[in-house]
């Protein structure tokens, strides 16, 4: 039988093959520097440590089921906790939806063939490779019980246990970040493609620009801190001892210089996401578009000017906790802008109910709740009486876990026709999306009530009064859990059984979406030319749409 | 010109786009080294606004002839890798692998006078332990900072002296033409290497002698 017989005849290019077929062994994606294959290769990586960081504080909760514990000794409840809060932060958030979407899309979306440096973002898996390396050996040897944080005196004089690998483990996974940042910074600056200009690029194109800003500029300062914590720990140089004129609160200065805009790497990438991800929904251009672009770079370079508000109660001037406090306040209004935007966005919109539309939801309430508790602990006397409590705890994992990690399925469920050329099982995404929402929720809402009511974070034996909070928590966590893995599964499968996605299932404008899926090794087809504004979605909702698709396509076709 | 035709590389539509891509991708990595030298320097200036008698005390104690050798030793070099990077972009090849190797022999010379400095440091018990001779107490903070800012700077040095060698190879076997971005790159990289000893002289070796 001839082409011509056939009903339906792919065009010649599209048979040509896509990146995953460039090579199937394991040597060829392990020596690839394909934007799109290194993305896999972190998505691969992410999981495993988001598995193995989600069981360390899985047994964790599980344990304070009890007010005196079940099964752990306190020890060991302290290295389960820090390599939780090690992991998930080093080894799953940062690098999430930068490392993996990010990579994947960021050429894509400016109609490039590849990032500007693919060998140096090969290094950069890597590096995350060799920091992950000296976790398992931290994990494999005892663990460590510092907290993420590595407060001195006791990282540096008194902890027993592995301080050294899992710092070095930390510095050297930062420089992998580093590299993505330079990385993207030089892609999104020289290779967007003609007609690509700043004011026409995707929010997430803008969101991984602005967060490789701040990768670029705190990552460093976190390597410093945690060198000088080595330098004192192995070499006995004096840098944080009391005794020779030290002081350890220098060192909570320059670890949160990293950590607090650490929170904004985390949640820049998010709110690209679900821009994406409404606007496809919704079917609706975004609102403001300019507005978005600029709070993202407030929230990028006011984000390193509000460290302080860790150290209220750490012996601070009280002026500088005055300054603190007001520049908190004051990196809460682009995070609003976003808010009000992204609610105008769906306003009269024609919304759609598809899985990414349900975690892009869920992220819209969690993040405005975890906004508006960080408005309490920006508030020095509401932070003198919160500090180290559960608020804290539950006000942070709402941020990071609520948005981020909700953001992160988004993207996940909205991209994953683009990366794999497969459609997952709608109904159990959906039901997915849901029981994470719930899970969530009832996991840290009691953490708020009993944060309020005085429980200290990080402490293994308790009060009996806080238990039935504890005991919700711990079963919200199950919840949790099951929700987590759902995805595993039926993506899994739709890997092998799931239908054929087609080049664009959600009828989406976005310039990645107008080549085949999955994609041809350079991407395109043909150079394309870009010659309309993002987000060419019809403005009253999608039944009235004519044609979302025409205006951002390669050059030449019709 | 078919000279530079090796130079081009994925994913760059042409040399000149590639050439300032790379020199982008360098500064940016430079903000970020800044970032990381800064944390060190503005530990130390806190402690010194702190300890201001003890650094003084203690910065008496560096050895001024040595850091003062390297200071020009590590000055010249710039010159050399500056001359070499000229020379590049005029495509003078001899030129370029004549002032490349003279600027790693000027690197590896100031390593070789910073070991003989450090057994001199040892000799005198400087390294923060039980023996340390000075006091007060800050006196060791000062020599802890001093450890770790040229190790640290030595460290970026060795790293600075491997990119020229492996450049140099490159260029003598005609792997890639001199003019390309590549010299571009390892010469500001140099130049940064250059600059923090620059902060770091005064810091570390007039500081005592004021």
């Amino acid at each position: 039988m001839t082409d011509a017989a056939l009903p339906f005849v792919p065009p010649l290019d599209v048979r040509r093959g896509s990146y995953l077929d460039e090579g199937h062994t394991i040597l060829s994606w392990l020596t690839t520097t394909d934007h799109k294959r290194i993305a896999i290769l972190y998505a691969l990586s992410i999981t495993v440590f988001f598995l193995i960081g989600g069981v360390a504080i899985g047994l964790v909760r599980l344990e304070l089921i009890s007010p005196t514990g079940l099964f752990l000794t306190s020890d060991e409840y302290n290295r389960l906790f820090t390599i939780h809060g090690i992991i998930m932060v080093w080894f799953f958030l940062v690098p999430s939806i930068p490392a993996t979407m990010g990579n994947f899309l960021v050429p894509m979306m400016i109609g490039a063939p590849d990032v500007a440096f693919p060998r140096l973002n090969l290094l950069s898996w890597y590096l995350y490779v060799g920091g992950a390396v000296f976790t398992v050996y931290v994990l494999l040897s005892g663990g460590v019980d510092t907290g993420w944080t590595f407060y001195p005196p006791f990282s540096s004089e008194y902890s027993h246990s592995n301080v050294i690998p899992a710092a070095i483990g930390v510095f050297i996974v930062g420089f992998s970040s580093i590299a993505t940042g330079v990385n993207f910074l030089a892609t999104i600056h020289m290779l967007r493609a003609p007609g690509m200009t700043w004011f026409r690029l995707p929010l997430f194109v803008w969101s991984m620009y602005t967060v490789s800003v701040v990768m670029v500029l705190a990552t460093p300062v976190l390597a410093m801190s945690l060198l000088l914590i080595v330098a004192e720990r192995l070499f006995g140089l004096p840098i944080f001892d009391p005794s020779a004129g030290g002081d350890p609160v220098l060192f909570q200065h320059l670890f949160w210089f990293y950590s607090h805009p650490a929170v904004y790497i985390m949640i820049l990438p998010a709110m690209g996401v679900v821009s994406e991800v409404f606007a496809c929904f919704a079917r609706r251009r975004v609102f403001g578009y300019g507005f978005m672009v600029f709070a993202m770079l407030m929230i990028a370079v006011v984000g390193f000017m509000v460290w302080g508000h860790h150290m209220f109660v750490a012996g601070q001037s009280p002026l500088a906790n005055l300054i603190f406090s007001f520049l908190s306040f004051i990196v809460a209004v682009p995070s609003a802008i976003k808010v009000f935007n992204w609610t105008a966005t769906l306003y009269r919109g024609h919304i759609g109910f598809e899985a990414p539309m349900i975690y892009a939801l869920g992220f819209l309430g969690l993040f405005t709740i975890g906004g508006l508790t960080g408005l309490f602990l920006a508030s020095v006397p509401i932070d003198i009486a919160t500090t180290d409590t559960y608020f804290v705890v539950a006000h942070f994992h709402t941020i990071m876990v609520g948005g981020t990690v909700s953001a992160f399925m988004a993207g996940i469920h909205y991209w994953w026709p683009k990366v794999t050329g497969k459609l997952y099982n709608e109904f159990w995404a959906q039901l997915a999306a849901i029981t994470m929402f719930l899970g969530f929720n009832l996991t840290f809402l009691p953490q708020f009530i009993m944060g309020w009511l005085g429980m200290p974070r990080r402490y293994h034996y308790y009060p009996d009064v806080f238990q039935i909070w504890h005991v919700l928590s711990s079963g919200g966590a199950v919840i949790l859990a099951a929700a987590y893995l759902m995805p595993l599964v039926y993506l899994t499968w739709s890997l092998f059984c799931g239908q054929d996605a087609g080049n664009n299932p959600w009828r989406s404008t976005g310039l990645e979406w107008q080549t085949p899926s999955p994609p041809p090794k350079t991407n395109f087809l043909r150079p394309p030319r870009v010659d309309a504004d993002p987000y060419d979605y019809h403005d009253f909702g999608r039944t009235e749409e004519t044609g979302g698709e025409a205006r951002a396509r390669p050059q030449g076709e019709a | 010109m078919s000279d530079t035709a090796g130079a081009l590389q994925h994913p760059w539509p042409d040399l000149r786009m590639q050439r300032a891509g790379v020199s982008l991708g360098m500064w940016m990595f430079l903000a970020s080294e800044v970032l990381f030298f800064g944390g060190l320097l503005v530990s130390y200036a806190v402690y010194r606004s702190f300890n201001e008698e003890a650094f003084r005390i203690a910065g008496a104690h560096a050895q001024i002839v040595y850091g003062s050798i390297n200071t020009v030793i590590l000055l010249t070099s710039s010159f050399t890798m500056t001359v070499a990077l000229r020379a590049a972009t005029a495509n003078v090849r001899r030129v370029t692998l004549i002032f490349l190797g003279i600027t790693a022999a000027l690197g590896v010379a100031f390593l070789v006078c910073k070991g003989l400095e450090y057994r001199e440091d040892l000799k005198e018990h400087l390294f923060p332990s039980p023996q340390f001779p000075l006091s007060p107490p800050a006196t060791a903070m000062f020599w802890g900072f001093y450890w770790i800012m040229t190790g640290i700077h030595a460290v970026h040095l060795t790293a600075g002296i491997a990119v020229v060698l492996v450049v140099w190879t490159l260029f003598k076997r005609r792997v890639i033409p001199v003019q390309g971005s590549t010299m571009e790159g390892a010469a500001i990289y140099w130049h940064f290497v250059d600059s923090v000893w620059i902060v770091l002289y005064p810091l570390l070796y007039l500081a005592g002698r004021s």
